[in-house]
């Protein structure tokens, strides 16, 4: 069977079971389709969060970075780990207690404040629109690049099949077709690594694979593949940092606080029957994330190993451009791998050095991707990885578009504008707030803006300064009033922006960058990514401040904090 | 209502061990100590590099299956669990 047919079948089956599960758990009400009923075991609602949270950019590009960072690329490792240490002792436990439907609902009634709610949803959306924006575009590429169809009809499929199943469907439905979708996607990831882990070392375990020797030899990987790199001029890949010790710890913080605060990720834990689950249910989510987040390193070590061995067979005897490999043909047709043979001798030398290097381009995308056709594995191994990516890309578009809609229908309307609406009114009124924002996401995938890369830093920063700090606070901190979370939001989110604005550009707008993007302005070299922490750490200073110089919250508010530090009495969640 | 305070009080000494440890293995071992502990080695792993590309994951995963067994028990003792 050829690999189109293969790769036809095996993503037309997933999606079959996808769409299948969606239509199987229709939400009947606004519970279910906020919350999916507040009946998740906990094991369950670890896997779909996983499934939720590692998107196209966990999936495709994670260990493509890794592989060209080196030690550098582990700020992606514990940031997007380490955020659920956060979430599982300092969120997710009170809020479930707290038993509402929406991050911003907290906020309105903990800071008993409608401007604090509609700060709060105003911070949402643009960090959820900015993030289904990348896996609306991974989902273009993905689908074009496999079902061999151009992009526009590729991301015009992928935006159908979000709707069926995410309007439809709403948490309940997206809840069970997350868990499905996370089967997919890890069996996508792990296959490929298993296999490339035994060629290389003999052992089947990636993370094993990784600290032991290479096949039939003495040396171990790592070493082999720091001598390698070297050679070619290259720093060495354990060891090199990221700009410098600071920037990479500031990056790190900024990605933990960033995942604990970003709204998708959080109302998972409201669909746990209790306190106690919620706790325990980010410690599975974890589980199933670590499972890829710790095979990685081992792909994107090996990855780069095997593409430098591509290049250079033998000590000295470069790559004979006629005779490269097939799917090295395949990706300089899609753009994302470039040489250019500078000397005419007919072979392409890779080297850190830009005057002999001749591999001019290589995606970082491309490597996970690529990396079952290097291994030479069969097949269906390579169509898996394929619907893998596709499953990542989905899933969490589907849980961002989710938190995107409740915030509209369930706190701008109900919570704000319209409080009198029926809950028929309301469910309909989140459908077309999900119809309306897979619209907008489409729109921009099909005219992606030159920022895209930039605002995946936004989405975060926005996340770490904004909603992560008001949320601790409500539940640490019983003196914390309305001025001060209002205040410690406006000027977290503020000194971000303006962070990233100046050396980023005005709203991304090249030539408006009035610091320059260049690295001698940055603060304490801190770069504009890694920034969010800093504006974290300015929210909870100047809301402390600001709290203590203006009058205590009342006594109920201090009351219902009291309150929500017990699991006692919790019930299940309620949107009333 | 003291012995809700109690409570938190106790929540809260927990959350600052688990805190600490999240801090060692990522921040400090991870980041700050990755020099000195890279000339230590298991197997072909440097250890600070370990930590930073495995071994804080694992640690993560473990600290919060701990936390969630030590505050089911002290919701117990303290009769805060919720009803059954």
């Amino acid at each position: 069977m050829t690999l189109q047919t293969m790769t036809y079948l095996i993503v037309g089956a997933t999606f079959a079971l996808y769409i299948g599960i969606a239509i199987w758990a229709r939400a009947g009400t606004t519970k279910d389709f906020y919350v999916a009923g507040g009946g998740v075991h906990p094991i369950s609602n670890g896997m779909a969060t996983a499934a939720d949270w590692m998107s196209a950019a966990s999936f495709i590009s994670m260990a493509g970075l890794i592989a060209f960072m080196g030690y550098g690329g582990s700020v992606f490792l514990m940031g997007w780990t380490g955020g659920y240490v956060l979430l599982a002792m300092l969120l997710a436990p009170y809020l479930r207690k707290f038993g509402k439907f929406t991050v911003p609902e907290f906020i309105g009634d903990r800071y008993y404040s409608r401007t604090a709610r509609i700060v709060a949803v105003i911070c949402l959306i643009v960090a959820s629109i900015t993030y289904v924006i990348g896996q609306m575009k991974g989902i273009g590429v993905a689908f074009s690049r496999f079902l061999e169809v151009d992009y526009d009809l590729g991301l015009s499929i992928g935006m159908g099949i979000v709707f069926i199943y995410a309007v439809m469907g709403g948490m309940k439905g997206i809840t069970y077709t997350q868990i499905a979708q996370y089967c997919v996607l890890i069996l996508a990831y792990t296959i490929p690594a298993i296999f490339i882990s035994l060629n290389l070392t003999g052992n089947p375990i990636p993370q094993l694979g990784l600290g032991s020797t290479m096949a039939g030899s003495e040396t171990f990987l790592l070493d082999k593949l720091d001598r390698m790199v070297t050679d070619l001029g290259f720093d060495q890949y354990t060891t090199n940092a990221r700009i410098s010790l600071l920037n990479m710890f500031m990056y790190t913080l900024s990605l933990m606080i960033g995942t604990a605060g970003l709204p998708h990720v959080i109302i998972r834990f409201f669909t746990v029957p209790k306190v106690k689950d919620a706790r325990s249910s980010a410690g599975w989510a974890l589980v199933f994330i670590a499972i890829l987040y710790t095979t990685a390193p081992a792909v994107a070590a090996m990855a780069r190993l095997n593409l430098m061995e591509t290049m250079e067979p033998a000590e000295g005897q470069y790559l004979v451009y006629d005779e490269r490999p097939r799917w090295f043909e395949k990706w300089e047709a899609t753009g994302l791998l470039d040489v250019t043979d500078k000397n005419d001798d007919g072979r392409i030398r890779y080297s850190a050095d830009p005057e002999l290097n001749e591999l001019t381009k290589v995606d970082n995308d491309i490597m996970v991707l690529a990396n079952p056709e290097i291994a030479k594995l069969p097949n269906w191994v390579i169509a898996l990885v394929a619907a893998g990516g596709l499953a990542a890309a989905l899933s969490t578009a589907a849980g961002l578009l989710l938190a995107i809609s409740s915030a509209i229908s369930h706190d701008l309307l109900k919570g704000v504008f319209m409080p009198q609406i029926t809950e028929r009114q309301e469910l309909l009124a989140s459908r077309v707030a999900m119809a309306g924002a897979i619209v907008l996401a489409g729109y921009l995938g099909f005219n992606p803006p030159d920022f895209a890369a930039g605002t995946v830093a936004l989405a975060f920063g926005l996340a770490a300064s904004s909603i992560f700090p008001v949320l601790m606070m409500g539940i640490f901190s019983q003196r914390m009033n309305k001025e001060g979370a209002i205040a410690g939001m406006i000027s977290g989110l503020g000194v971000t922006l303006l962070y990233v604005f100046q050396h980023k550009g005005i709203m991304f707008i090249p030539g408006t960058e009035y610091l320059g993007g260049m690295s001698e302005n940055w603060f304490f070299g801190i770069e504009p990514n890694a920034f969010g922490a800093v504006g974290a750490i300015v929210n909870f200073a100047v809301a402390f401040a600001v709290s203590r110089i203006t009058a205590a919250p009342p006594e109920h508010i201090q009351h219902l904090v009291e309150e929500i530090r017990v699991p006692i009495g919790a019930g299940t969640a309620t949107g009333h | 209502m003291s012995d809700r305070r109690e409570y938190w009080r106790r929540n809260l000494r927990l959350v600052a061990v688990c805190m600490v440890i999240w801090f060692i293995v990522s921040y400090l071992f991870g980041i700050i100590l990755v020099e000195p502990l890279n000339n230590i080695r298991i197997g072909g792993y440097k250890l600070g590099f370990w930590f930073a590309q495995q071994g804080s994951i694992y640690t993560f995963v473990v600290l919060i299956f701990f936390y969630a067994r030590r505050m089911n028990k002290l919701d117990r003792e303290f009769g805060v669990q919720e009803e059954e």
